[in-house]
């Protein structure tokens, strides 16, 4: 527990920051808005006010500052703004809503659980299939000089290449294709995860010293041997270490795959929310997938205690 | 249907031929060591000319490596300022803020403890976030130009180098701090003198990792709204009309980009933490 | 003796562990006089190194009191009183051994030309003259160690403290820093505190031998060494280096006698 107070110091000063942000950011609106209910603001006009520094009409307009976190459409919307949204756009969606689960037995279009679970899908399927490939690579890699001395290197500069800027050109080439849905950005997904995966995996199964790999020698035992009895086991820390980048990936690739042709899901509402101004739905969203990759990242630390412990490495 | 035949002939065949470099008395050789990935990749674009050609792909789907190197030194008046925009404006500029506000933050909470146990746990948490997905607030607050497309990047690098420079500034012994307290060192005197070098290691760890994150982060905000200028401008428009060779002269561009600039830092780097372990093998 | 340069008095170090707390010192009493060199020697825990951190002001004790050059430990620390060297060299591998030698000089504020000299001069005391510009990585371990004592003497603090600095070296160049070490105090005459596990290092560099025990951690016999201070290596065999030697053992295993 004595870890967790300098956390909500933290956490509380940001929440702080945010709403006194907010104060500057929304403010030509909502000087606008007060002027269109009456009120007398400083300078007079809205044409007047835009050279004005933000931090200057604050200052000279303190008293019509009340609208500030209640802002449609704000450039800054508060936090309780975005949690409201949040809350609009899950629960009370799928629960109240028209099209909601609850009314129409499936979820609604309108739902963040809805296009969360579009991304969440492509994520997953491209993930898996990803970091599978990329493991069977780093098998590969390791037993195979030949495969390690062309391939590896690539493996290591990819990592410096923004893969990510393929990610339009997949989708787009690959509806031409007549492949549509989940499976396009799967594909992105499953290649960003990839690298990382080979690289990380790669190093873990080399990871046993010589002294190890020595031992094994003496016992006379043959290379699968040595890698289901000592190779494997020790690269699982590595591999799992990979697997968080991986997934972190994965989850980002899904998000971009999801602009160039928005069919539903996370990135589309992102992309959607700033086209229309619609900043609760943006940030709500932004926070949705937010909360996605820290429960999928958690999740793989879960399972990653649990093998640990299983193969007898107390944590 | 010779061209395919060909490409699988010459396929077996550089594969044989890197087979038999890498396992024979010569593997160690370091012209060895760089030939046989270079083999490699030039066949696989061998390969790709002759199976697309030959299979008569349609250059839509996918477009022979000549017709992209056409594109890319045909096009050059086009992607210099593309690069321009979205490296030398977007990444470079984010590059700088992001990793030296990140570098005096760390400073910050190596020197105040409560600071550390609070910021870091949550910094940690947000370097694994897509942080790509601000681009549009950032787009929407700081403009169509580079400034957004810079803005997108200081949030991507922050977190990640400043949990590797503050994990840098705590790796030294606790030996190490003490034989400065024997000279009466004051703070500063041993974060410049012990700490800072010693932290080198861990901040170039974190300002390679910067260098891919910058790019991405330029040209994935651009896919969110751009001038008419920048790589991630030039993908977008590019796929919207199916120019697809144009696509991937810009991908070409990129590549050479995200390569060159972690090279650079790499060379950097090396000339830095030549006293490192691990650049002494 | 005139006033003694460390003087120790009931001396009391407890830590509080998860454990409980673990007496560290108790009761330790001890005076060293100027120019003299004192061994402190005994089984692990048995708090030597913790007393040598204590007159260095790395440690804080928790009971008696404890005077270096007649002023508190911190102060001493904060005037840089002394030299410390530690188990390991600990010389930093982004500066050259000049480099690294200059670092308490930099930190006190030495003028350039000031730093030249003493770097110039200390490489030449313990018989590194040559070595200015090479890296430490480039040396062995014993010359590291002899790099890591030019550092402690450079600024000229009156008292050297040494953390079993030649502990992990081999024999043959332990000897040959032994002699050299010997040298360099009847050179500079400098008050020298040296924490170690080997007997015959103890007997054969000391002008006093401290023998402490653990659990707590104590005094339990302070010898005061009869032999000359010119002392040849083959020494080791005289007899009244064996009877000094034994001496040390048996107060060694009384303080054993409780396991």
């Amino acid at each position: 527990m004595k870890a967790l107070g300098p956390i909500l110091a933290v956490v509380a000063a940001i929440i702080a920051l945010w709403y006194a942000a907010a104060v500057p950011m929304n403010i030509q609106e909502v000087l606008t808005q007060a002027e269109r209910a009456g009120a007398v603001v400083e300078p007079e006009g809205a044409m007047n006010r835009r050279d004005v520094s933000r931090f200057a009409l604050v200052l000279r307009n303190a008293d019509h500052l009340g609208e500030s976190w209640s802002m449609e459409r704000a450039r800054l919307p508060a936090p309780h703004q975005v949690i409201k949204e949040l809350w609009a756009s899950t629960w009370d969606e799928e629960v109240n809503g028209r099209r909601g689960i609850v009314k129409s037995g499936s979820l609604s279009n309108r739902s963040l659980i809805y296009h969360g679970s579009i991304t969440l899908g492509a994520t997953i399927v491209g993930f898996l299939i990803g970091s599978g490939l990329g493991i069977l690579l780093a098998v590969g890699i390791v037993h195979s000089k030949t495969m390690d001395m062309s391939v590896m290197p690539w493996a290591i500069v990819s990592q410096t290449i923004p893969i990510v800027a393929l990610a339009p050109m997949i989708i787009v080439v690959l509806y031409s294709i007549g492949v549509e849905g989940l499976l396009p950005k799967a594909v992105i997904s499953a290649y960003l995860s990839f690298f990382p995966v080979v690289v990380g995996m790669v190093k873990g199964l080399r990871s046993p010293d010589a002294m190890q790999t020595d031992l094994l020698r003496t016992y006379n035992a043959s290379k699968p041997q040595a890698f289901w009895m000592l190779r494997l086991p020790a690269s699982v820390p590595y591999l799992f270490a990979s697997l968080k980048i991986g997934i972190a990936a994965s989850l980002v690739g899904a998000i971009v795959g999801e602009l160039p042709v928005q069919r539903g899901g996370l990135g589309a509402r992102m992309l959607g929310g700033s086209y229309y101004g619609q900043t609760e739905q943006l940030w709500a969203a932004l926070l949705f997938a937010a909360a996605m990759a820290a429960i999928l990242v958690w999740l793989i630390g879960w399972i990653e205690g649990k093998t640990l412990r299983r193969m007898g490495v107390t944590p | 249907m010779i061209l395919v035949v060909a490409a699988v002939a010459v396929w077996i065949g550089a594969w044989a031929f890197n087979g038999w470099l890498a396992n024979g008395r010569l593997s160690g050789l370091a012209s060895v060591r760089l030939a046989v990935p270079l083999i490699f990749g030039a066949t696989v674009i061998v390969v790709w000319e002759l199976i697309v050609r030959g299979l008569q792909v349609p250059p839509v789907i996918l477009p022979p490596p000549s017709t992209i190197v056409g594109a890319f030194f045909g096009n050059f008046g086009i992607l210099w300022p593309d690069f321009v925009q979205t490296f030398a404006k977007g990444a470079l500029g984010g590059y700088v803020i992001g990793c030296g506000s990140a570098l005096l933050t760390a400073i910050l909470v190596d020197r105040y403890d409560f600071l550390r146990r609070g910021l870091l746990p949550v910094g940690n948490f947000m370097a694994a976030l897509p942080i790509v997905g601000t681009a549009p607030i950032l787009v929407m607050w700081f403009g169509f130009d580079w400034q957004s497309k810079a803005a997108v990047v200081v949030v991507m690098v922050f977190f990640p180098m400043l949990v590797n420079t503050v994990a840098g500034l705590r790796d030294t012994s606790a030996m190490q701090r003490d034989l400065m307290r024997t000279y009466g060192a004051s703070y500063w005197q041993t974060l410049f003198k012990l700490r800072f070098p010693a932290a080198l290691p861990f901040i170039f760890n974190g300002l390679k990792i910067a260098t891919t994150l910058a790019l991405i982060g330029a040209i994935v905000a651009e896919f969110f709204g751009s001038p008419t200028r920048g790589l991630g401008f030039r993908i977008s428009t590019s796929v919207g009309t199916l120019a697809l060779d144009m696509v991937w002269a810009v991908i070409v561009v990129a590549a050479l980009t995200g390569t060159a600039f972690y090279g650079a830092v790499a060379w950097l780097e090396r000339r830095m933490t030549f006293w490192h372990p691990s650049q002494r093998k | 003796m005139n006033q003694p340069v460390i003087s120790a008095s009931h001396l009391d170090l407890t830590f509080q562990t998860n454990d409980g707390p673990v007496h560290a010192l108790r009761d330790v009493s001890l005076e060293i006089g100027k120019g003299e060199f004192v061994s402190f020697i005994g089984p692990s825990g048995c708090g030597k190194t913790t007393f040598l951190r204590c007159i260095a002001g790395l440690e804080e004790p928790t009971g008696g009191t404890l005077t270096v050059n007649g002023l508190s430990p911190d102060a001493a620390r904060r005037s840089r009183a002394y030299g410390y060297v530690f188990q390991a060299a600990g010389l930093y591998p982004w500066r050259t051994i000049g480099g690294n030698i200059r670092l308490p000089l930099e930190i006190m504020g030495f003028s350039k030309e000031e730093q030249a000299e003493r770097v110039r001069r200390t490489l030449e005391l313990v018989d590194l003259a040559g070595f200015e510009k090479k890296f430490p990585w480039q040396l062995s371990g014993g010359m590291q160690q002899r790099a890591s004592i030019a550092r402690a003497l450079a600024f000229d603090a009156d008292i050297l403290l040494m953390d079993e600095p030649f502990g992990a070296l081999d024999e043959i160049v332990r000897d040959r820093l032994n002699e050299e070490l010997l040298k360099l105090w009847d050179r500079t005459g400098k008050t020298i505190g040296f924490v170690t596990h080997s007997i015959p290092e103890a007997v054969y560099l000391s002008t006093k031998i401290v023998v402490m025990s653990p659990r707590p951690g104590r005094i339990t016999d302070v010898i005061e060494s009869t032999l000359p201070r010119e002392r040849p290596l083959d020494i080791r065999d005289s007899a009244e280096f064996i009877a000094i030697a034994h001496r040390v053992r048996d107060g060694l295993r009384a303080g054993h006698i409780d396991d």
